[in-house]
């Protein structure tokens, strides 16, 4: 269920449990008021799934996370630290805690595949050509790209949907990143692909220790991989809590979401669930 | 589901007439002008930006290498053709009109001017705005729908930076070069024209070409060209980054980067060219 009791006051701590909590979050386009005073707690080295319809606000607060977007009013705090209204200097920092998995992978086109994962580390630092190059293939091997022939030298267009997820978050991981943020990972997968990349999440969050944060709208994928699930909607969580606590949660709205997914039944829940 | 209709059909129904007529009239009336003023401003300030990048480090050469040979080397071939024959195609108008008064030993000098003044740098930057700026337009829209620019940002890489400046400063190198290749060329054709086909006095149309033509008229042509430059850059990049949406607005990017380049290149010509009568006055 929603955390109570965590004011805007108490937030700004830095906490155990909790590595990002967002305050107030209110962010409009014109007329259109997106987000509404959304308050969440991002919990530490776990996968957090924030699940909502299409046109909720879930890209849009994701964006909000890595300073994408700057909030009209709110506060969000990552490790205790405000970060609206950071200026350039200071995001270019934090946002070296993050790593962004984009719905399509927001591969650089003009990159083959070892220039756009290496691509944060030649930007940030000045390392030598041969580390740079380890670092690349040992995540294209953890990420089971390494067998796939010329890989390195392949450009974005020549993969398939799946492998291009893959290096997208082989580009978020290089820089070792505490926190990694996946936008909708599945959208456009078939069913097997979006096993695999929910299998690559999981083994993702295990391995390398992070805090996932994932937006999605897939029911089955949030079920797999989620520790805590969080529902956005018209702008504002309307429920936190474990994928069995979601399950529970009275509220008609989220009970239409999760029946009409075809993830799971109320009166007979899947094996799948924790 | 859109918050903006959460309220349900009946605020909608409700709100609609809650706009004053006169209201209405107004918005139709200055909304273009607005509209206008705010691109107008949006351009400004991002020349602004990609001009204060240009001076703060990390500073990627090749980024404007790079972009450099795609303006220059690789417009070099369409820039030449057009150049030939806009050469020859003076010629022809000018020895053909000449030859009415028995004057054709002029042509050297009228195409000379014309060229320099006029013909090269306008058509080198028409030539570029149809190759290059819409190449650059659709590159920067393109990365801006599938998340590519937001991805530069994550890496705290300043898209600005990273994009645009290197584009500008390349338009703006490149241009007067590829403008000197017009010229050359356009030289070439006419003397191919008037010197091999229309048997005109090589040694009195060069006399006169070099002591009426002035490194001025080069000047000028280099000036305008250097601005051009910079309106096709600016104008393309600035469409490419404002696209929203999908493919079809990114083909709607391009287009206007096109169209609006090229008419504000024959548009910015005209008072150029007043100006420059002032500062450099034909001989008499």
């Amino acid at each position: 269920m929603t955390e109570p009791g965590h004011m805007a006051g108490d937030a700004g701590a830095r906490d155990q449990r909790w590595q990002i909590r967002v305050r107030g979050l209110n962010k409009s386009f014109g007329a259109q008021h997106v987000l509404r005073d959304l308050d969440l707690d991002i919990e530490r080295g776990k996968t957090n799934i924030i699940i909502g319809g299409s046109g909720q606000g879930k890209s849009v607060f994701m964006k909000h996370l890595m300073g994408l977007l700057a909030p009209d009013s709110g506060h969000i705090f990552v490790d205790g630290q405000d970060i609206v209204g950071l200026g350039d200097v200071a995001m270019g920092k934090l946002r070296r805690k993050f790593g962004m998995v984009f719905q399509y992978a927001a591969l650089f086109d003009s990159m083959n595949v070892v220039e756009n994962i290496a691509f944060p580390l030649l930007e940030r630092y000045r390392l030598p050509r041969a580390e740079v190059l380890e670092r690349v293939r040992v995540l294209l091997r953890k990420l089971d790209l390494a067998q796939v022939t010329g890989i390195e030298d392949k450009s974005p267009a020549e993969l398939s949907g799946g492998m291009r997820k893959r290096v997208g978050l082989a580009r978020a991981l290089i820089d070792r990143p505490e926190i990694l943020l996946y936008d909708e990972p599945t959208t456009g997968l078939d069913p097997i692909a979006t096993k695999n990349v929910d299998e690559m999440i999981r083994r993702t969050a295990d391995e390398f220790g992070v805090t996932s944060v994932v937006i999605s709208h897939d029911m089955a994928s949030t079920f797999r991989i989620g520790d805590r699930v969080s529902m956005l909607y018209e702008g504002g969580i309307i429920m936190s809590g474990t994928p069995r606590e979601l399950l529970h949660a009275p509220h008609p709205v989220l009970r239409e979401f999760v029946e009409t997914s075809g993830a799971v039944h109320f009166d007979r829940p899947s094996a799948g669930v924790p | 589901m859109n918050p903006a209709s959460s309220s349900g059909d009946h605020g909608a129904v409700a709100a609609a007439p809650a706009v004053p007529v006169a209201v209405r009239i107004l918005d139709w009336v200055f909304g273009p002008l607005l509209g206008f003023l705010a691109s107008v401003g949006g351009h400004i300030m991002l020349l602004g930006r990609a001009l204060a990048w240009l001076f703060r480090p990390p500073f990627r050469a090749r980024l404007f290498f790079d972009q450099m040979e795609f303006i220059g080397v690789g417009s070099l071939p369409i820039v030449m053709l057009v150049g030939l024959f806009a050469g020859m195609v003076s010629a022809l108008q000018a020895v053909l009109a000449l030859g009415m008064f028995q004057q054709e030993r002029w042509v050297g000098f009228g195409v000379g001017v014309s060229l320099a003044r006029e013909l090269a740098p306008v058509f080198t930057a028409l030539m570029i705005t149809a190759r290059a700026g819409s190449a650059m337009a659709t590159e920067i829209g393109s990365m801006r729908i599938t998340e590519q620019i937001d991805a530069l940002t994550t890496f705290a890489v300043s898209p600005v930076q990273y994009l645009v400046t290197p584009r500008i400063v390349a338009a703006v190198i490149m241009l007067p070069i590829m403008t000197m290749v017009f010229n050359f060329v356009g030289l070439l054709g006419g003397y191919i024209i008037a010197i091999e086909m229309y048997h005109v006095d090589f040694g009195q149309a060069a006399a006169l070409y070099r002591s009426w033509i002035s490194s001025s008229d080069y000047v000028q042509g280099l000036i305008k060209a250097t601005l051009f430059g910079l309106t096709m850059a600016l104008t393309a990049c600035y469409q490419g980054f404002n696209t929203r949406g999908g493919a079809k607005e990114v083909g709607l990017s391009t287009t206007r980067a096109v169209v609006t380049s090229s008419v504000l290149i024959l548009i910015l010509d005209y008072p150029m060219i007043q100006i420059f009568s002032v500062i450099w006055p034909f001989k008499k």
